[in-house]
């Protein structure tokens, strides 16, 4: 048995409430972190993740304290110490890697600059040894030509770069317990599986200890070896990576788990109903009861203990975790009928371009075009009524901005967009009329933007009704009840303003805004990517009941893969403004052809410890698209030379309905995906 | 169902509930009740002086001039022999009335072009935005001496004239707080259904907007106050007899190293009432959740 570095005994930490209420966010946390490993934790927002691996390195939120328990770092309690003797130990021996490095560098100070500083504060190496020391950490970290590196800012450096270099931060002090806050959170999926490698390398090269701190299950099974599930302020459940993903015993990890979209099932992954519960709302029995599948009167009154299964290295906490154990781990999906869609078109896109580059006035006066590659170029897609067409890709992939164009908030620069076979839509809004503004409607990211927060669920929703149909009274009442009832949510919604509601509520609401004007098209912008796992699926099975009920057709952009793999009838594969592949999306996921497909598919990450992403290509991020050429040139693995960088490749369509946008063929492509 | 058991279980509070509840926040805090209680004050006295002022405010009684404070003339007396206390008392009635009416014409026109230039933005903002800027570099009193001077010291001359100089920097305020909300999604979700401006400036800008405004109106009375007692100051605002605040201290500054009561009760008078608007307004601030450190008028 390796020896505990950090041990937390009985931790609880909370607030007071305005009126005088204590309330706890972090409720009797007691375990361990052994030397050398790297612990997860899980949870979904709000179930005090973060707040324990803070407390972890001695610090409490402004607001926030400790009402009982001790965090102890090699037998001294952090929570005690003054602030002079925890700057001996931040930094030195514990150090923490922030969610966001863009916003953790200072963007006025040379990268250099900044590891020499965490080097001077945190270690005694003369003046010439950290020189030398800055790039061996930026070597040991894989970003290239460290010396011309270190003299770079932040900004010069993409969001992989940036998070690189908070690592090499992060291990200038030679800390010998590392705190990791949802790393790679922001980062695209290529980059992230590369960040995760490399920390994975870390850990075995150095023997630190990391807490890696995360809501998604796929990163935690890539570098895990233990794992902490957290839900309303408790361990729910602990034990081994293999163990926590494989048979999870604990009724909220089982449904966690088969919450999430993998790329291994088809169709839509099961919803767990209802949401966590908030802090100071936690009733006397088992905080999951109002939610669990296996409870009974017993949970309801009592709180389970932290169980011990010796057989499993398990610990749980659940009165009838028995019963989750005879369950086999075998995953049913409900299945997503894939239904033969037919050739009815209701929205074409024909060699569409969007350029953001703005005219100056003296161009303006010589009619002379100043932008010669536009951020969006050439995209011809066609889609049919009653389908779910996704556009995947990248961030700085174009996807959000094909989105816009369509939706009329950006004009496009050449190409036109047809609506129902006939009518051209104008890339000016005001140009648009009445109805066909009223066919196209869209669904936002953020619940929390996308919503007035002055405004009740009543006012939300009588916006579209109002303008669109002219209702007043009881029957705008009667219709808002209505699609409330649409979104599986009651009439008593209507009175709350947004604020009152949980996530999933929110996106609920902005769903039956949508659908409030009736439209034939619904454009979703990366719909449930704020939102948590399990509610994330509840959103999907309702767009997905409510489209079958209404027959709309949805534009459906995600970052996410696995998402669009549950829903999409088809996907688009975008890289840099371009096309690079489309075709129906069993088809698409199952041969990837075009190298970026392959790229983009290799890197997903399952929460399986067992399924390994593929990294295929490096992880550059590139500015902006080449001028001629393929646009993935750059990346491509599999690149032939000249004619790549040169020529505009050719459309070829497979036996299997994929087309894509590439010079090599598309049986070479097989071959050579085969052989590696 | 999902999740029924909120925890904001709470009924939607009407807006009166919602305004008893600023005002309980406001005087929660020593400073936000001292100034409620001081700006109370003035206003009830502001209301009801005319019933209980001792004597008539323009009685001039020359065997009386410049009497020290007594039990009789409680502030004394000034250089006319008329009774300082029922002066000081009926003084602040229209500093307070012609300033209150120019804080809302102030804010109705400033803040409405503010939001309007902060959701066209483009080249209309740009045109409108250097004309306010002309005119902010346009000293105010300078400008305002120009009219009155032209137009007369009338009431209906007095309220439009400040009402427009002291807008000016809150149309910069308000084009600054819609510019928070405007990228919002929300917003762009409204524009993408049709909607016109006007109803995306009242439905889904004000709402949002409305509080900043609020505050920023307030500040703006206060110094309105002091911009209209300084006009009184030199003779442009109110015309004798009328008491006026401003016009005292004018008239009995010369006077003050051998009668000091007759400018003391004045002042009093006039600095209360710029503090008393102040807290309130800070209070005010403080308990919509507007940090005014941190968001400082331009």
């Amino acid at each position: 048995m390796k020896t505990n570095i950090q041990e937390i005994k009985d931790l609880s930490i909370g607030f007071k409430s305005q009126k005088g209420k204590q309330i706890s966010i972090l409720r009797n946390i007691t375990t361990n972190i052994r030397k050398g490993e790297t612990v997860g934790i899980v949870g979904e927002s709000g179930s005090g993740k973060s707040t324990l691996a803070l407390a972890m390195m001695g610090y409490i939120k402004h607001g926030l304290f400790t009402t009982r328990g001790e965090c102890l770092f090699k037998s001294q309690n952090l929570l005690s110490l003054n602030n002079k003797e925890l700057e001996e130990i931040r930094g030195r021996k514990i150090a923490m890697i922030p969610q966001n490095a863009g916003q953790a560098l200072t963007p006025n100070l040379k990268i250099g600059y900044q590891i020499e500083e965490a080097l001077r504060l945190h270690t005694d190496y003369s003046k010439t040894e950290r020189e030398k020391k800055i790039s061996e950490l930026l070597n040991q970290v894989r970003l290239p030509s460290p010396k011309i590196m270190a003299l770079r800012y932040p900004h010069e450096l993409s969001g992989g770069q940036q998070q690189r270099v908070a690592v090499a931060m992060a291990l200038a002090g030679n800390p010998e317990l590392l705190l990791l806050d949802e790393p790679t959170t922001g980062l695209d999926v290529t980059t992230q599986a590369h960040v995760l490698e490399l920390l994975k390398d870390i850990a075995k090269d150095t023997g630190t200890s990391m807490v890696y701190v995360s809501h998604d299950l796929g990163a935690i099974a890539q570098v895990c070896d233990r794992v902490i599930v957290m839900y309303a302020g408790e361990i729910v459940l602990e034990g081994p990576v293999r163990k926590i993903l494989k048979e999870p015993i604990h009724p909220y990890t089982y449904g966690l788990l088969k919450s999430i979209p993998k790329l291994s099932l088809a169709g839509l992954p099961d919803s767990m109903p209802g949401s966590q519960p908030q802090p100071g709302n936690i009733g006397s029995g088992c905080s999951f009861y109002d939610r669990c599948n296996f409870s009974n009167d017993k949970c309801k009154v009592n709180v389970p203990k932290l169980e011990y299964i010796s057989e499993m290295d398990t610990s749980v906490r659940c009165f009838n975790h028995s019963e989750l154990i005879s369950i086999t781990s075998e995953q049913k999906s409900k299945n997503h009928l894939q239904k033969e869609i037919t050739i009815d078109e209701i929205l074409d896109l024909k060699d569409v371009s969007i350029s953001y580059a703005k005219q100056g006035i003296i161009d303006q006066f010589l009619n002379k075009v100043t932008d010669t590659n536009p951020t969006v170029k050439d995209i011809n897609i066609n889609i049919n009524k009653g389908e779910t067409i996704a556009l995947v890709g990248e961030s700085g992939s174009g996807k959000s901005t094909i989105l816009k164009s369509i939706a009329g908030l950006l004009k496009t620069k050449d190409g036109y967009i047809k609506f129902d076979k006939e009518k051209l839509l104008s890339g000016d809004l005001k140009k648009r009329n009445s109805e066909d503004l009223r066919s196209i409607q869209l669904i936002f990211q953020n619940p929390d933007e996308s919503l007035n927060p002055n405004h009740t669920v009543e006012q939300i929703l009588s916006q579209p009704l109002k303008l669109y149909f002219g209702l007043t009274g009881s029957k705008l009442k009667s219709s808002i009840a209505e699609l409330l009832e649409k979104v599986r949510l009651g009439a008593f919604y209507m009175s709350r303003y947004p604020r009152q509601l949980s996530g999933g509520e929110k996106q609920r609401i902005a769903v039956a805004r949508a659908f409030a004007a009736r439209p034939d098209i619904i454009l979703c912008d990366e719909v449930t990517s704020a939102l948590d796992v399990s509610v994330q699926a509840a959103v999907l099975d309702l767009l997905q009941k409510l489209k079958e009920e209404l027959g709309t057709t949805y534009v459906f952009v995600s970052h996410d893969l696995a998402v669009v793999k549950a829903i999409s009838d088809r996907v688009a594969v975008l890289y840099q403004g371009r096309l690079c592949e489309i075709g129906p999306s069993k088809n698409v996921y199952q041969f990837p052809s075009h190298p970026y497909t392959e790229v983009l598919i290799g890197a997903v990450l399952e929460p399986d410890p067992d399924i390994k992403p593929k990294l295929v290509a490096e992880d550059i991020v590139e500015e902006k698209p080449p001028e001629i050429g393929c646009s993935f040139q750059g990346r491509c693995p599999r690149i032939i030379g000249d004619k790549c960088r040169n020529e505009t490749p050719p459309w070829q369509i497979g036996d299997n309905g994929n087309a894509i946008r590439c010079h090599i063929g598309i049986e070479e492509l097989k071959i050579q995906q085969s052989q590696c | 169902m999902e999740n029924s058991k909120n925890i904001f279980n709470e009924n939607p509070k009407s807006s009166l509930a919602k305004v008893l509840d600023i005002i309980t926040t406001m005087a929660s805090k020593p400073s936000g009740f001292i100034g409620l209680a001081i700006l109370i004050f003035h206003v009830i006295l502001a209301i009801s002086s005319p019933w209980f002022a001792p004597y008539d405010y323009k009685a001039i009684n020359p065997s009386l001039m410049l009497n020290a404070p007594s039990s009789e003339f409680w502030f004394g007396t000034d250089s006319l022999g008329r009774d300082v206390f029922t002066r000081t008392i009926l003084g602040g009635r229209t500093a307070l009335t012609i300033t209150f009416f120019g804080s809302i014409i102030a804010l109705l026109w400033g803040g409405l072009l503010g939001i309007f230039c902060g959701l066209v933005g483009g080249r209309i903002d740009d045109i409108v935005m250097r004309i306010v800027d002309a005119f902010l570099s346009i000293p105010w009193i300078l400008a305002m001496l120009l009219i009155v001077s032209l137009l007369g010291t009338t009431t209906e001359v007095l309220i439009p004239a400040l009402g427009f100089f002291y807008g000016k920097g809150i149309v910069r305020v308000a084009r600054a707080a819609t510019h928070d909300v405007i990228a919002k999604d929300f917003i762009v979700s409204a524009k993408a259904r049709g909607h016109s401006n006007l109803s995306i400036i009242w439905n889904e800008i004000l709402p949002n907007v409305r509080d900043a405004i609020l505050v920023e109106g307030a500040m703006r009375w206060s110094w309105m106050l002091l911009g209209f007692s300084s006009l009184s100051f030199l003779g442009f605002g109110v015309s004798p007899p009328t008491p006026d605040w401003g016009l005292m201290i004018s008239n009995a500054r010369g006077l003050m190293s051998f009668a000091w009561w007759a400018v003391i009760a004045p002042i009093v008078g006039l600095s209360s009432l710029i503090i008393g608007i102040n807290l309130t307004a800070d209070a005010f601030a403080k308990a919509l959740g507007i940090d005014r450190s941190t968001k400082a008028p331009v």
